[in-house]
């Protein structure tokens, strides 16, 4: 029980505060190029994402967004579930599944700009 | 999982209603927590009417009256009646508080008192705090250090170092903020609670002290620390004005500039 607390003190709490902050700039870009780029076809949303500079931001957010959702359940499971056995697998499963949607949305961005 | 209702043999039932003895104008009734471990009933609700012509200013003194005129079984901690013991913790009006700071005028209505929330009670208005102090010894709220101070006087320190103490030295470990707060609700046993963390930077900013490192590193966990999500119930229920919330914040700031 100590050893897993200690290796994730403040190192857990920095990178959750760290991933917050670059997702400020990260939204507010994706959901502006996306009121204001005037996407309205299939068509322009693949010219869209063919831009380099928009599949790395959407990379970048992509890989922010589920370390900081992982960070923040593993958070909430921490208070709320106290039976031992239960946690550790939530904490796994959760992580296992942020990957999981991580690896395959960034993959499918890849997909498109390629 | 964290217990949101409370277990069958905790659910509060209506108690004894103790009417106003005589005639008077300025009234108030005062509804208190209470049980005891005694008998197997449910925890209640008694209510006393008190002649607030009679009676002092404070929470404290209605609940001093109460006991000396209508229930002597009444129980409850008390000591200085000026706010520098700690004793008389409770919560009032729906807010943790020092009773004998707690103005009866402040309270509009019926007054409504329970022990502190989510500890065990041992009787009526009286919590068991044994984790807590328990809790508080482990963050060693001594001072430490290895060099002897100048022979025959007492540690230096400028204005400038004892500043850094002010807001921290006048805590009276009532302990109102830590069992105001819901991470230490839930986590109590693992999270040192505001109180405590308040206590261990108290040391960590003294200038005499010479085993901060020490101290931050024993912090440096994500249970005893990092439980604190900043909800801030720990200042704005403080009876004395103090900031533990802030307090922690600085801990966590020189967490992250040792590492």
């Amino acid at each position: 029980m100590k050893m897993q607390s200690k290796s994730h003190g403040v190192v857990h709490w920095k990178l959750q505060r760290i991933s917050a902050i670059a997702m400020i700039p990260l939204v507010i870009w994706f959901i502006s190029s996306l009121t204001f780029s005037l996407i309205n076809s299939y068509e322009q949303s693949v010219a869209w994402l063919q831009n380099p500079l928009n599949a790395t931001g959407l990379v970048l957010l992509f890989g922010t967004l589920y370390f900081h959702a992982a960070s923040g359940l593993q958070v909430v499971i921490e208070d709320y579930v106290h039976n031992e056995g239960l946690k550790i697998m939530s904490i796994i499963l959760i992580k296992l599944l942020s990957i999981l949607l991580g690896v395959l949305s960034i993959l499918c961005v890849l997909k498109i700009y390629l | 999982m964290a217990e949101f209702a409370l277990p069958k043999h905790s659910k509060i039932v209506k108690g004894i209603d103790y009417p106003l003895k005589g005639d008077s104008q300025n009234t108030k009734k005062i509804n208190v927590y209470r049980w005891s471990p005694d008998d197997d009933e449910n925890p209640r609700i008694d209510s006393y009417t008190i002649d607030l012509d009679q009676c002092g200013p404070m929470v404290l003194d209605a609940l001093i009256k109460i006991k000396q005129e209508i229930d002597s079984s009444l129980t409850f901690r008390r000591s200085c009646r000026e706010g520098i013991c700690g004793s008389c913790s409770m919560n009032i009006d729906g807010t943790n508080t020092l009773a004998c700071l707690k103005s009866i005028d402040d309270v509009k209505g019926d007054i409504n008192i329970y022990p502190l929330p989510h500890m065990e009670v041992i009787k009526d208005l009286v919590p068991d705090l044994s984790k807590a102090y328990e809790q508080l010894t482990s963050v060693k709220p001594w001072l430490q250090s290895k060099s002897d101070p100048e022979k025959g006087k007492s540690r230096k320190q400028s204005p400038k170092e004892r500043e850094k103490i002010d807001g921290l030295w006048e805590c009276v470990l009532c302990f109102s903020c830590s069992t105001s707060c819901p991470s230490y609700w839930w986590n109590g046993d693992k999270y040192l609670g505001p109180a405590v963390l308040l206590q261990a930077y108290r040391w960590i900013a003294d200038s005499r002290d010479e085993n901060t490192e020490q101290r931050l590193e024993e912090l440096e966990d994500s249970f005893k620390l990092y439980r604190c999500h900043t909800i801030m119930n720990c200042t704005k229920t403080c009876p004395k004005g103090l900031n533990p919330a802030k307090a922690i914040g600085e801990i966590k700031k020189l967490q992250l500039e040792r590492k």
